[in-house]
């Protein structure tokens, strides 16, 4: 006989989607200046950990969140391309600061910059500032597990038992 | 040790290789021919105690037409700096004798050099771009450079016609 007070009804989607959202690995990968206010978000003052989100890992194969913090050159960009194809799905893309959001102050001049690294992996949060400070990365984190909450995320994964492998 | 110092010694050692100073502020600069750099630049760092190489760079002049390739020495015996300049044709593939072999500092900032203006150094043992990617097409400290439109399939401007994309590199106008 199962005690009534351990069983919780809900549905499969609410359940992958509460285990993504809250353990979120993302991508040990800083670019620019707007990487050391990511280093400052994980490290103890604002401790990204609080949120399920501050296992930097130090490869794509185990990351589903890249955090795209500083200038995307057109060098990089080829690299950025191929760790996000690396990243298992499903992963998400958060554009942190102004240069990789639209190329930053190279925006006009910059023959060697990127004018927005969505020109190159779907984005799903933008974060404005230069560099941003560590509460708006926070805020831009819990706005993505807001999303990745409305996200039917058995889809995906119904598909994936269907399909042989 | 002052700049007319400096001057009257690689006058004395190389009768032909000053072909003139340039009132520049802060600091008066030496024009030496090219040929003579590196023998001029080993005599500045053995004789006259010249140890470092502060700075290499080279500079587009379209109006003269001519490269400019200016080095910077520091000594710290003297407590000075001597600021010396080549002027090369402004052309391409335009060739100058390297320094690596005098200072191992001047290897990056000669490959920056030619990554950005295009002046080739000979005698450098590893002569290829440093900052932009090894596939990238012209020189972009040039007055002349034309960003490009794409890279790699990537379009390059902030605005772009989006039916002009292509996977061609380079000018795709």
């Amino acid at each position: 006989m199962i005690p009534s007070d351990s069983v919780v009804m809900t549905s499969v989607d609410e359940v992958l989607s509460w285990g993504r959202r809250n353990s979120l690995w993302p991508l040990t990968f800083g670019l620019a200046c707007c990487a050391i206010e990511m280093m400052a978000t994980g490290a103890s003052d604002y401790d990204l950990e609080r949120f399920g989100c501050g296992v930097f890992r130090a490869t794509p194969r185990q990351a589903d969140l890249m955090i795209v913090a500083g200038t995307v050159t057109l060098k990089m960009a080829t690299r950025i391309r191929t760790l996000y194809e690396q990243m298992p799905e499903p992963k998400w893309v958060i554009s942190m600061g102004s240069c990789s959001n639209k190329g930053g102050p190279y925006w006009h001049e910059g023959y060697h910059v990127l004018k927005g690294v969505d020109r190159i992996v779907p984005v799903d949060v933008y974060v404005p500032g230069c560099p941003p400070r560590p509460e708006t990365l926070l805020e831009a984190v819990m706005m993505l597990q807001k999303k990745i909450r409305v996200q039917q995320s058995s889809l995906g994964l119904l598909g994936a038992l269907r399909t042989p492998a | 040790m002052t700049f007319d110092e400096i001057q009257q010694k690689i006058q004395g050692k190389f009768p032909h290789a000053i072909q003139g100073v340039e009132d520049s502020k802060p600091d008066r600069a030496l024009k030496i021919s090219a040929s003579e750099i590196p023998a001029v630049i080993q005599f500045l760092r053995d004789e006259l105690k010249f140890e470092t190489l502060g700075d290499l760079c080279a500079v587009d002049y379209p109006a003269l037409p001519a490269f400019c390739v200016v080095y910077h020495l520091q000594s710290y015996t003297h407590k000075t700096v001597v600021c010396l300049k080549a002027y090369l044709p402004r052309e391409e593939g335009v060739q100058m004798p390297s320094i690596t072999s005098l200072f191992k500092a001047a290897n990056w900032l000669e490959r920056e050099a030619f990554d950005m203006v295009g002046v080739s150094f000979t005698g450098h043992p590893d002569m290829r771009r440093i900052l932009c990617p090894e596939d990238w097409q012209g020189y972009p400290l040039r007055k002349d450079y034309v960003t490009p439109d794409y890279y790699n399939g990537m379009p390059v401007p902030l605005f772009f016609e989006e039916s002009a994309v292509s996977d061609q590199g380079g000018h795709a106008s």
